[in-house]
């Protein structure tokens, strides 16, 4: 049996983060598009799209993550189909991260007073361009630290994906321990990288928080 | 023709009604003062008119086009009535010039220069000419409103519709926001407004309305209604004393 060095386990382990990274980037930037989809037709004027997201904010907030990748990974192959577990993975990231920036961002709309509907209104701006000149530019603002806030959230919650079988950190951390017997100090490096990934990530969320309340007007 | 005509108008919020058949007949150039309590539906029938609220029955013409709810129309209603709050509502993320010019060219897709070119005029009119590139909240609230004022005058509207524009203001600053009003009535500019400044209507207006409970309960000349009221309900608005 070959000896594991820090070294080894440490090289192994970055390795794995790798996926770690392109997994969260992909549900971030997958749910931030679908998000904004979701967006638009949660505040848009059709009377039955609202529910429509409504019910699938909903679901994807009211269930486990880890259900609804199972969901994803067995689910889907009960119909026959074969899911690789980083697409099912791929998948219920986006969809569960989708459903959280909706909300995130429909809350940043609303919190535009009304008093910004009615003077466009006022004005002739119709629907579409009160949105685009009025009231997004302001609800960006709004959003920008809450949805960097919500970025840790992705990076963790794809630990979850280890468990249908998907080579990131924390399955090659298990991997790793069944190999070295050395648990505390595998989950301890497993740890101390997912963190060097958050930390930064909710510092920037502070500090454009603290900058948007100064300059929040340009 | 009038340019504003408001026929048997009504409007309920749910259960309550709050305007209860409302006809008032606004001539080009009028300036109409619209006075009464809170609740008595002042603030409502302004928003009607701008279709800022939709209404039960009744119309509502403007310079011959008749409100209707379709956004095209309401577009159409828009341009020709410009509306003032008493919140002034200005767009914190843009300058005081860029947000004359917004409307200007998003709506009425004027060019750049050409809407840059009446903002200034605008502003210069409000007295702010050099708060061109000030944002909102560097402004007064005084200030602030006559910026509101300006934007509302380069879409040049027929009328302007004042939501008690001066209600939000410290005293020490109503007097310059009237007096950009002053100037627009002067000039001959069709107004309604909603206002607690009894005096500014006694001075200005050529009509007040007084609302009380959804209907219009008196209407005159400034120096009847303030003079010789003639119901309890006025009487006791203006604090006249009945027993004298």
């Amino acid at each position: 049996m070959t000896q594991f060095t820090f070294m080894d386990i440490l090289r192994n382990l970055l390795i794995a983060t790798e996926w770690t990274v392109i997994l969260s980037l992909v549900s971030f930037i997958g749910g931030g598009l679908l998000g904004l989809l979701l967006l638009f037709m949660r505040i848009g004027k059709s009377r039955v799209l609202p529910p429509v997201v409504k019910i699938y904010t909903e679901l994807f907030q009211g269930t486990p993550l880890l259900m609804q990748l199972f969901l994803a990974f067995f689910g889907l192959g009960l119909f026959g189909i074969d899911v690789p577990p980083w697409l099912a993975a791929g998948l219920a990231l986006v969809l569960w991260t989708a459903a959280f920036l909706v909300e995130i961002w429909r809350g940043c709309v609303e919190a535009i007073p009304k008093g910004q509907w009615e003077a466009s209104a006022s004005l002739g701006m119709s629907y579409v361009e009160q949105m685009r000149h009025i009231i997004l530019p302001q609800a960006l603002k709004v959003a920008i630290p809450p949805t960097v806030g919500f970025s840790v959230q992705v990076v963790k919650g794809t630990a979850l994906t280890s468990i249908i079988g998907f080579t990131e950190l924390s399955k090659a951390g298990t991997v790793l321990t069944n190999a070295t017997f050395q648990p505390f100090t595998v989950y301890g490096l497993v740890a101390l990288i997912y963190f060097a990934l958050c930390f930064p990530l909710s510092q920037v969320a502070r500090l454009l928080e603290r900058k948007m309340n100064v300059a929040h007007r340009h | 023709m009038s340019l504003i005509a408001i026929e048997e108008l009504r409007k309920s919020y749910g259960e309550v009604e709050v305007l209860k058949g409302i006809n008032l007949e606004v001539e080009k150039g009028e300036v109409i003062a619209i006075i009464g309590k809170s609740g008595s539906g002042k603030s409502t029938l302004l928003r009607c008119i701008n279709g800022l609220e939709t209404i039960n029955a009744g119309t509502i013409t403007v310079d011959g086009a008749k409100l209707a709810e379709d956004e095209a129309h309401l577009r159409a209603l828009r341009l020709k009535v410009g509306m003032i709050f008493q919140q002034f509502n200005l767009f914190p993320h843009k300058t005081a010039g860029q947000n004359v010019m917004l409307a200007q060219q998003v709506v009425k897709k004027t060019g750049k220069a050409e809407a840059e070119a009446m903002a200034r005029k605008m502003m210069d009119r409000v007295g702010l000419a050099e708060k061109f590139d000030s944002f909102p909240d560097q402004l007064s609230g005084g200030q602030q409103q006559r910026v509101a004022i300006a934007r509302a005058l380069a879409m040049e509207p027929m009328a302007l519709l004042c939501d008690e524009i001066t209600s939000a203001l410290d005293p020490e600053l109503v007097g310059e926001v009237l007096q950009v009003v002053r100037g627009l009535a002067a000039e001959g500019m069709t107004l309604l407004m909603v206002t607690h400044e009894m005096a500014f209507a006694r001075d200005v207006c050529s009509r007040v309305v007084f609302m009380h409970q959804g209907r219009v309960h008196e209407i005159g000349r400034p120096e009847e209604v303030f003079a010789n009221p003639q119901t309890p309900e006025l009487q006791s608005f203006l604090g006249v004393n009945r027993a004298a």
